[in-house]
């Protein structure tokens, strides 16, 4: 189970630099979303993997650390509000600039 | 308890929600209140100085819950003395605010206190998951206070600086959330303890989570490779904005100094001050890369832009040497550059009001309405920026130059500082005689500056003056801060205590 939710969140991470580096804003937003899943999926799995096993110590053996599903929590909130407002922030820069570049102008050829 | 140790976390937050919701009131209703809320906090900090001077580390347990389990909020003397700048230079800021800045958008003055909210309780936290929250309401309402206003110009500076922020705050995540999964805490000084007693084979583990923190905090102290957003964006906020901006990068130099002295300190096993190495090279490139970007600037507000990149160099020098005496000076320039740098974006502003439609761009434009005021009070604060007797900049070099032993490392240090110093001034003369004296034929046809705007710009670079004439008492303390942050028992005692 390691191995493949390593995996995963590896091909998510990198299919988001790869997106934020295009430098239009759309892909960049779908990027940083991606990434913020990765991250996301990263912290979760910090309290290690384990299915069925209760969020209490001492009922059992094993338990499941209940932390880092309330930071993960956390995490998600600021990253819908900041993907929010960057959507805002690039339909504004696409009405006053007249680009999806995220420079502002578009490149030189 | 000392329940005090949060109000200067609640009383912004509070005071930015009431402006939210009476929103609907009149602007002297807002301004008012924002004011008065904004001054408070100066007593407040200078409070909370004066009690963390007596050396004890004071503890706030949010909810009673013991640390490590709950999360604490701690004040010694590294936080006190920088809710104290940060108090003052937002007083000044929203006193210049007050005269026009914030009609651009209802909400200024809300936002203005959210900032403050999210500063202060950055500097106060003792936790480290608690420190990512507050950088996030810090970063969210700078990231509306840089695009207050409308602008192409701000769109596109506000676009990677959110950009970069967001990339930088994934990566912040991913660095705690490393530290909490090899050791199960996220209260500083637990993972101080856990850090050090750490298995060897965590300890590759720790360290790129280390340095994960540490690209995050370069990130936002505007350190080499990762300061290149810095001078468009401060270049494109308004004056007050930019001013308040000023704490912004010592944030990331205070998380710097916190986490790898506390978590990454002496007490870290084989990991010990394991950053040292890589900051003292990038503090030397920082440095000179500011100087060069202020030689090359076209624009007194990018100038200034640059000069910040400078001093972040200069206090990450003093930081890199490890040493008590070389921190001391680091905290000692910063209060200098905090002032004097959010002093001089203010007097930009009053300079380019008066030049029509030049603005602050670096070339000649009409002559200035008021020449001799404005210009001594530039002449002031280039001075002290750049480092030249009698003001706080000279004071603060003279200490990182002594600080530094004898050796290859100080030959380096003394010849970047004193060069990038000649190259400070080089480039504020040469942006001076340009503004004050290269003035094209047309009519003189702006305003006077408003007195109050004039009056926050020269209180903030008073502070220069009040940082030499009190020399003595504030290099004391700056001495017994590094005492402190070097001296780590007594923050291990926190968990130690109340696990007993």
């Amino acid at each position: 189970m390691e191995a493949v939710l390593a995996i995963t969140l590896g091909i998510m991470m990198a299919s988001g630099v790869y997106l934020l580096l295009r430098a239009r804003i759309f892909p960049v937003v779908m990027g940083l979303t991606l990434i913020s899943y990765a991250v996301n999926l990263f912290i979760f799995s910090m309290g290690r993997l384990a299915t069925g096993v209760p969020a209490v110590i001492g009922r059992s053996a094993e338990y499941g650390d209940p932390l880092p599903q309330a930071l993960v929590l956390t995490a998600i909130v600021i990253g819908f509000a900041m993907t929010a407002f960057i959507v805002v922030l690039s339909l504004r820069g696409l009405g006053e600039l007249r680009t999806d570049h995220v420079d502002g102008r578009e490149p030189r050829e | 308890m000392n329940h005090a140790l949060i109000l200067p976390i609640l009383l912004p937050l509070f005071v930015g929600s009431l402006l939210l919701l009476t929103h609907k009131q009149a602007l002297p209703f807002k301004r008012l209140v924002s004011l008065l809320a904004t001054w408070l906090l100066v007593p407040l900090a200078l409070w909370l100085l004066l009690q963390a001077n007596t050396g004890t580390l004071f503890v706030y347990q949010l909810g009673d819950w013991l640390p490590p389990f709950g999360i604490i909020l701690l004040l010694d003397r590294l936080s006190a003395l920088m809710l104290l700048v940060t108090a003052v230079l937002a007083s000044f800021a929203v006193l210049y605010a007050s005269r026009g800045d914030d009609e651009r958008g209802p909400n200024f003055h809300a936002l203005f206190q959210f900032q403050l909210a999210g500063i202060n309780g950055a500097f106060l936290t003792g936790d480290l998951f608690n420190l990512f929250v507050f950088f996030e309401i810090l970063l969210i309402s700078s990231y509306a206070l840089l695009l207050h206003g409308n602008g192409a110009k701000r769109v596109q500076a506000g676009i990677h600086y959110v950009v970069l922020n967001l990339l930088g705050s994934a990566l912040f995540l991913v660095g705690v959330s490393m530290l909490y999964g090899l050791t199960g805490t996220l209260n500083m000084a637990d993972l101080a303890i856990r850090v050090g007693a750490a298995e060897s084979a965590d300890a590759p583990l720790l360290a790129a989570a280390g340095y994960l923190l540490l690209v995050v905090f370069a990130l936002k102290g505007a350190i080499l490779p990762l300061y290149f957003w810095l001078p468009r964006a401060y270049a494109s906020a308004t004056a007050p904005v930019a001013a308040l901006f000023a704490i912004m990068t010592k944030l990331g130099l205070y998380a710097i100094v916190r986490v790898f002295t506390l978590i990454y300190g002496s007490e870290a096993g084989t990991l010990n001050n394991m950053v040292l190495d890589w900051l003292w090279p990038l503090s030397m490139l920082t440095l000179a890369a500011g100087v060069l970007g202020a030689l090359a600037a076209r624009n007194l507000q990018i100038l200034l832009s640059y000069l910040v990149v400078v001093s972040v160099g200069t206090l990450l020098a003093g930081v890199a040497l490890g040493t008590e005496q070389g921190l001391s000076a680091a905290l000692y320039y910063l209060l200098h550059s905090t002032l004097v740098t959010g002093g001089l974006f203010l007097l930009a502003d009053l300079i380019a009001r008066q030049r029509g439609e030049m603005a602050s761009d670096l070339a000649s434009a009409p002559a200035l309405r008021q020449p001799l005021m404005l210009g001594a009070l530039f002449f002031a604060g280039a001075i002290s920026v750049a480092g030249l007797p009698p003001f706080s900049g000279f004071l603060g070099k003279v200490m990182l130059l002594q600080a530094v032993s004898p050796g290859s490392g100080a030959s380096l240090l003394w010849s970047v500082v004193l060069i990038g110093g000649l190259g400070m001034v080089i480039a504020l003369s040469r942006a001076g005689s340009l503004v004050f004296w290269r003035s094209s034929e047309a009519a003189v046809v702006a305003v006077p500056a408003d007195s109050l705007r004039m009056l926050a710009t020269f209180g903030l670079l008073l502070g220069s003056v009040l940082l030499v004439i009190a020399a003595q008492p504030i290099q004391a303390y700056v001495q017994a801060t590094a005492a402190q942050l070097f001296d780590l028992g007594p923050y291990l005692q926190i968990i130690q205590g109340a696990g007993a």
